[in-house]
């Protein structure tokens, strides 16, 4: 056998046996590391009520926000969320451009939430190292925003690869799911956010 | 369908140099974790020797007090996070847990090479910021305000080369769990699997609750070093307390991320050289999980001179006590599987009698630390050195040395050298509780930990201890010289030296690419010694009968 036959029979073989061996739990491992990445935010979480209890602010501080901004973005958020789930929704129909068009959708509430960030973080009266509630606001709102930018490049990437006859299909859904319960996550995140550092 | 060729041999470079590659063989990776990790072991001992040298006089002569905390740092930091809790995990688990539950690889392998690729240059950032920017000055716990005021750089690069560490960490718990739970042979059920797998899984449940906690405290505690933010900084209104709780919440489960694994471990080394079954299958693996359990709710048990208020103190030495009960049920099923068992003293066996040894007496100073009274007289003295290191060297390295003894002829069809073996055992064994039993006592009459001078009443017992030390390095060579010359030389060991019954033996010696020559096998009772095998009800297929058919049965 020359060897470029026996690398054929090899690669083939390997093959076979991950498909009966190595079952796809891509979308169990994510999860596995949306709990581990959840529990970063548990931790910023559990700091910042365990500051609020028992570190009084300077005087003439206080934790008073702005409240029409953030309300708004958590809105955007959660259409966001839903807009994402029409685009599964469409894929799996095997309905590529509708899918592209609910996505793309998606990518714009995701960016314009970001913009409303910004705003809000402008619009301010404090800096990040005023007092410990500015410091730690700043660091879980970054900390999620970071979350939100990347999740906005994966969908504008998901976006790219669901064009017809691109990657993602009806055959191939991971990378659109990946990147759904991801985006799923960083709402989820959003909502114990708000109601913890806003209306708390 | 069943090849006499190796499937993906051709893809990956061959020989040593697979090694040095980005190899996805769980096999290479595991051996890269432990040779790698075991490099580490001997900076991280380098520097404990160093420790050691300073101790001999009360004065501080050897080092300057400025480098002894860098050195200090730097010996806590290696042999943690870049020697015990990779190979621990990273290569004892990588080579072995695919083998357990009938994989040919583990469920994410390039995951898994770039968990263990984020390792060495992470270590190489910390060695290298002692030369380059002067190392971290505040131990591995890094508390602040100390680490907010010792020199900046180094302690920015410490917190780096951990979250990289941190994130390899979580990286391949996240591929343990997959691994353990998604990938078994068919037919295989989670209460048939070798006790490593509960441990891993176990350990790795462990990894991905706490770590990340620990990476989002080490980002504000960067903030708080380069933008001079206040979290953990009392003078600018943060709470310092917070980053002990914080951190804790991760280091009081990494001592379980340190030591759950060496329990699987000896689990699966005992029987095997006692030729009897593993007692209390099922009260192992629920003590397993109450371990885990319990493990994440006693953080604050570091932290009883922190200003703790009553409650918190009388719920947290409960929580740990308690702890004790599922520790004591493994510690009597280990004791019940070698009772009456047909016991062969080699190096693999002893290591594991000195593992039981050392961690009973580390357990009960442990029970005696959770007790508040006790451990304000003791807390930050030589006392807690000598506890921790009778769990993580007693414990931990020990059970290290007799996975290296048991699975050498797996990993490379030769035996290790016994009577070289056994030196190895006795200096180590000796150097251990020479070095650190006195220091007990030296924290109990009041000797503070982490500084290079001492009150001159301590210098003898710091002189035996240090006698230990030296015995404990020179323990390294003759395990160095027998690793090294019975890779060529030793004794051809066969597929199964042992006869043992768990499913990496029974497969040839050292193992084919993906693990098997044609399916993998059923183990239904991978510790089902000392019963004749019509007894056992088994498929006629299973591995158990594959092995007699190939070897005889010489049990």
């Amino acid at each position: 056998m020359t060897s470029l036959q026996s690398e054929s029979l090899s690669q083939h073989a390997g093959e076979a046996a991950h498909a009966e061996g190595h079952g796809d739990h891509r979308i169990f491992g994510l999860a596995t590391f949306l709990v581990a990445d959840g529990m970063t935010f548990a931790g910023f979480f559990a700091a910042y009520l365990t500051f609020r209890a028992v570190n009084p602010l300077p005087s003439g501080h206080n934790y008073e926000l702005e409240l029409l901004l953030p309300t708004l973005n958590t809105l955007l958020l959660l259409v966001s969320s839903f807009t994402f789930h029409r685009a599964g929704a469409a894929l799996r129909r095997g309905n590529h451009p509708l899918c592209q068009r609910w996505l793309l959708l998606t990518a714009a509430l995701g960016f314009s939430f970001l913009a409303g960030q910004m705003k809000e973080y402008f619009s301010l009266p404090f800096g990040l190292t005023d007092n410990l509630f500015a410091s730690t606001f700043y660091a879980i709102t970054g900390f999620h925003g970071l979350h939100v930018t990347l999740g906005g490049l994966m969908i504008l990437i998901v976006w790219w690869q669901s064009r017809e006859g691109g990657r993602i299909s009806i055959d191939n859904q991971f990378p659109l799911e990946a990147a759904e319960l991801y985006w799923h996550f960083v709402d989820g995140i959003w909502v114990i956010l708000y109601g913890l550092l806003y209306l708390l | 369908m069943t090849l006499s060729l190796n499937p993906s041999e051709s893809l990956q470079p061959q020989g040593w140099l697979r090694y040095l590659s980005f190899s996805t063989d769980h096999k290479v990776i595991g051996l890269q974790y432990l040779v790698c990790g075991f490099l580490f072991y001997l900076i991280g001992g380098a520097l404990a020797g160093a420790i050691r040298t300073e101790l001999v006089t009360p004065i501080s002569d050897f080092l300057p007090r400025e480098t002894y905390n860098e050195v200090l740092t730097l010996h806590g930091t290696v042999m943690i996070f870049l020697w015990i809790v990779p190979v621990v995990n990273g290569a004892f688990g990588n080579y072995l847990i695919p083998f357990y539950v009938g994989a040919r690889d583990m469920a994410f392998p390039r995951l898994n090479a770039v968990a263990f690729w984020l390792i060495p240059p992470a270590g190489l950032l910390l060695i290298s910021s002692y030369f380059v920017t002067g190392a971290a000055q505040s131990g591995w716990t890094a508390y602040p305000p100390l680490s907010i005021t010792t020199p900046a750089t180094g302690q920015i690069i410490w917190i780096l080369s951990v979250l990289l560490l941190g994130g390899s960490s979580i990286f391949g718990g996240i591929n343990f769990i997959a691994t353990i739970l998604k990938l078994r042979r068919p037919g295989l059920g989670l209460m048939q699997l070798p006790m490593y797998c509960w441990a891993m899984l176990g350990t790795s449940i462990l990894v991905v609750l706490s770590t990340p906690v620990l990476a989002g405290t080490l980002v504000l505690l960067s903030f708080d070093i380069i933008a001079h933010t206040g979290f953990f900084n009392p003078a600018l209104g943060g709470n310092a307390v917070v980053y002990q709780h914080l951190f804790w919440f991760y280091s009081h489960p990494a001592v379980y991320i340190m030591v759950l694994p060496a329990f699987g471990l000896v689990s699966e080394i005992l029987p095997v050289h006692a030729r009897k079954p593993l007692f209390g299958y099922t009260t192992m693996v629920y003590s397993i999980m109450a371990i885990v359990f319990l493990g994440l709710i006693v953080w604050a048990h570091h932290m009883f001179t922190s200003g703790t208020p009553p409650w918190m103190r009388l719920f947290f030495t409960i929580a740990t006590a308690f702890i004790a009960v599922p520790t004591g049920i493994k510690f009597f099923n280990w004791l019940a599987t070698l009772w009456g068992g047909k016991i062969s003293l080699n190096t693999a066996m002893l290591f594991c009698c000195g593992f039981i040894v050392n961690f009973v007496f580390g357990g009960i100073t442990g029970v005696a630390l959770a007790q508040v009274p006790f451990d304000i007289h003791v807390h930050d003295t030589y006392f807690v050195v000598g506890h921790f290191h009778y769990i993580v060297y007693g414990g931990t390295v020990f059970v290290i040395f007799a996975s290296i003894y048991h699975w050498y002829p797996k990993v490379t069809g030769r035996l290790l050298n016994e009577p070289l073996g056994q030196l190895h055992f006795w200096l180590t064994f000796v150097g251990f509780n020479l070095c650190f039993a006195p220091q007990h006592w030296l924290g109990l009459n009041g000797m503070p930990r982490r500084v290079a001078e001492y009150d001159p009443q301590f210098t003898l017992i710091n002189q035996f201890s240090s006698a230990g030390a030296l015995l404990m390095a020179i323990s390294t060579f003759p395990f160095l010289i027998n690793v090294v010359m019975s890779a060529s030389n030793g004794a051809p060991a066969g597929d199964n030296p042992w006869n043992a019954l768990t499913p990496e033996w029974l497969t040839s010696s050292p193992p084919p690419v993906e693990n098997w020559h044609g399916e993998p096998p059923l183990v239904h009772e991978p510790y089902g010694y000392g019963v004749t095998p019509g007894e056992l009800s088994l498929e006629a297929s299973s591995g158990r009968d594959l092995w007699n058919l190939g070897q005889g049965d010489q049990r």
